[in-house]
């Protein structure tokens, strides 16, 4: 594949290509030198317009266990700020000799936008509130492998996952709701009428605001960032209101069934949507996200540019 | 000018179309002097020899098409649009005058200002730059213009377009203290604290995107206010880029109810939809958003009743370093002088008077230019006229538009209609789609 933009152009069959390599990557993580040659010379820039430490750093350690070349290129001190176009920064690097752009921007549409300007590989490390493929695949990835499914179409088939939060301002939640859906699961947002998209009942989920009507009967319970400036544009009356309708505090924990998986994407917001300690959950696999991010992210890095030599790694 | 330099142009095989004529026109060769129609004779007659000759035959003439909002950029933005490069782009659409939005730097609320924009319009000499005024100082939506010393300067038209005016009291006093000067209020309907951050319509495309909506209300809020402030004021407002079918409705009734509204719709907004920017091209972003197919019938039907007066292009050049920019950067705007005949034509389904009405004689008579522009082809008038091929296919090619800038939405489609030659004051500034200066 020549991108990873988004999960719609990925498809099913993408997305199960990329879980069966994720599985050789989760393998090679486990090595006492986890370190393949797959990309011994291809250039990676990581273009981070928006900052994300957390997934920057996922990335940089992916391109670095498949040996890749990887750069940084930081916008606080590049010409971005100096009124250069988004074209000519993309045109100026691309000019360096690069395989692939990992690309982070705040607005929606950027990575469609680089790759008419680029004959590099662009894979979206999330835009505005639109996509973040990445983040899907390994919550994909985490929920099979905890409940020991293999990469298949249908992997996630019979599963009702509940997705509670700020929808509306989510690209993670976007690019779930395709991902799970496309794997068989069925999905449930939970949410205020603020905090839902324009128009929700085009997309292929449930709706409702009563988190308490879902909790008990969910396989999946995915809490979204409240951001903290959401307050200030009146899409909820406080934090307090939010967290006593929408956090998953102790009586709802107690609710979930046994076997009921506890995810986040990460930051967690304290005291906002997350009310217990997540080390108190009897599934919380909110770490085991972080570490299959790395390894999915060498899977989709591996997909991109290591067509070359696909032996390498396995 | 010299009085020895006596301009004779013979116009020769047209079907004339124009306010008195019907659907059918009729076919005249026209012999002008001086910027005037002299003689009219059926095709063939009998027509005194002229210094030039433009070839009519099967081709329609009609009065020269007036542009209620063109962005000319100048002064102050020149990179993106100059007047001179604007007013070539509009005499190759088919228009003889353009009325110049006044968002430029400075904002055109001075008669410091006005004239110069005049000026530059007359020294192109393309077409006539008709400079409008603005509603508040510097389009700052707190104090009002001195609308009558603009009027000196030959102003009829008030606007802070770009921006509504978004306070209530500020707007009725603005329609109070106009109802007697005779000029009219044309909104940029927008409630803008509806709209922070929107880059498109705000509706289920919008919502798989993951783009900041800019909501129908947000325009039909303003729509509203200003209708009900009409009625108690007695001013005039002209409702510029009407975009939804809602305001569409609102405007029937006011009409009904004999206020004194009229309405324009640009082109883009009839033939393209919020499905556009799935490409997330910043060239389908423009303000007020592309809508939904139901918005586009529905200003069709507006456009076919006639609750929609005219067709402007809200014509605004912006240079390719600006739009590649992500698109909440991007700044909102598409080019239109070059291909509003042809989308009009194409796209509506109305017989060709009806849009020749909509983009000449009704926009003139809005613009108060109406003793010059969108005149019958009769003997006596002045000579603004388009010749023009509606049947002529051609592919929008934005390499080869007039335009400083490049951003077409357009780009590579096939469109139908075509202006063939451009008459101002009696010379002929475009022959064979070619501009002359």
């Amino acid at each position: 594949m020549k991108h990873l933009r988004g999960i719609p152009e990925l498809g099913v069959e993408g997305i199960v290509r990329i879980l069966n390599l994720a599985d050789h990557m989760v393998e090679v993580n486990r090595r006492p030198v986890p370190k393949v040659p797959a990309l011994v010379g291809r250039t990676v820039v990581s273009l981070f317009f928006e900052d994300s430490t957390r997934t920057r750093i996922s990335f940089e350690t992916a391109a670095k266990r498949l040996s890749a070349d990887i750069m940084t290129f930081s916008v606080s001190t590049s010409s971005v700020n100096k009124g250069e176009s988004l074209r000519d920064t993309i045109e100026t690097v691309s000019a360096m000799g690069v395989a692939a752009f990992i690309v982070r921007h705040k607005t929606s549409g950027v990575p469609w936008q680089v790759s008419q300007w680029t004959d590099a590989s662009i894979i979206n490390a999330g835009d505005g509130w639109h996509q973040h493929p990445t983040q899907a695949l390994l919550d994909c990835h985490t929920i099979r492998t905890e409940l020991g499914r293999p990469a298949t179409e249908d992997c996630l088939a019979g599963l009702r996952i509940a997705i509670v939060g700020d929808v509306r301002h989510s690209r993670v939640a976007r690019s779930d709701i395709q991902a799970f859906t496309a794997l068989g699961a069925r999905v449930v947002v939970v949410a205020p009428r603020t905090l839902l998209p324009p128009e929700v009942h085009t997309w292929p989920v449930e709706v409702t605001s009563d988190l308490d009507s879902v909790v008990a009967d969910v396989d999946v319970v995915y809490m979204l960032r409240m951001q903290r400036e959401r307050m200030s544009e009146a899409l909820v009356p406080d934090l307090g209101e939010y967290s006593n309708r929408f956090g998953l505090d102790h009586a709802r924990a107690a609710r979930l069934r046994d076997e009921c998986l506890v995810m986040h994407p990460g930051p967690m917001n304290r005291g906002v949507e997350m009310l217990v300690d997540p080390a108190d959950l009897r599934r919380s696999v909110v770490t085991r996200q972080v570490s299959n991010g790395v390894a999915v992210r060498m899977a989709v890095l591996f997909d991109v540019l290591g067509d070359t030599n696909p032996e390498v790694a396995s | 000018m010299n009085a020895r330099e006596v301009n004779t142009l013979n116009i020769v095989g047209g079907r004339v179309i124009d306010p008195t004529t019907d659907a059918d026109g009729r076919l005249v060769d026209i012999h002008v002097v001086d910027g005037r129609i002299a003689v009219i004779v059926e095709a063939g007659g009998a027509l005194p020899s002229a210094d030039s000759v433009l070839d009519a035959s099967n081709a329609v003439v009609s009065p020269g098409f007036v542009d209620l909002h063109t962005h000319l950029r100048e002064p102050g933005r020149e990179e993106s649009e100059t007047i001179e490069t604007g007013s070539r782009a509009a005499a190759l659409g088919g228009f003889t005058a353009v009325v110049a939005m006044p968002n430029t730097d400075p904002a055109q609320d001075s008669r410091a200002v006005v004239e110069f924009v005049r000026e530059q319009g007359r020294r192109a000499g393309l077409c006539e730059v008709v400079p409008s005024g603005c509603i508040t100082v510097g389009r700052a939506g707190e104090q009002l213009v001195p609308y009558a010393e603009l009027m000196k300067s030959g102003v009829t038209l008030f606007t802070d377009d770009g921006n509504g005016v978004q306070d209530p009291l500020l707007m009725r006093r603005a329609f109070e203290y106009s109802s007697d000067l005779g000029v009219t209020m044309a909104q940029h309907c927008e409630v803008s604290r509806l709209t922070a951050g929107a880059v498109m319509h705000e509706g289920s495309c919008c919502s798989h995107l993951g783009l900041p909506g800019w909501p129908s209300i947000a325009e039909e809020l303003m729509v509203h206010r200003d209708i009900e402030l009409v009625r108690i004021t007695g001013g005039r407002l002209h409702v510029l880029h009407v975009s939804t079918a809602r305001s569409v409705e609102m405007i029937r009734a006011a009409k009904a109810d004999g206020l004194s509204v009229t309405a324009e719709v640009t082109p883009h907004h009839f033939t393209l939809d919020d499905e556009s920017l799935r490409s997330f091209d910043p060239v389908f972003k423009v303000n007020p958003p592309l809508r939904t197919m139901a918005d586009i019938e529905a200003l069709k039907a507006g456009l076919r009743d006639g609750t929609i007066d005219a067709i402007a292009t809200d014509h605004a050049p912006h240079a390719d370093h600006l739009k590649e920019q992500p698109l909440d950067t991007a700044p909102p705007g598409m080019l239109g002088l070059e291909t509003a005949f042809a989308l009009s034509v194409g796209e509506l389904g109305m017989d060709l008077r009806s849009v020749l009405a909509c983009l000449s004689w009704n926009p003139a008579r809005i613009a108060g230019i109406a003793d010059r522009h969108g005149r019958p082809v009769a003997v006596g008038e002045p000579a603004n006229l388009a010749v023009l091929d509606p049947g002529v296919g051609w592919t929008v090619d934005r390499r080869r538009l007039a335009s400083k800038s490049r951003n077409t939405p357009y780009e590579g489609r096939s469109v139908t209609g075509r202006v063939r030659h451009t008459v101002l004051n009696g010379r002929a500034v475009v022959i064979d789609q070619v501009a002359q200066r």
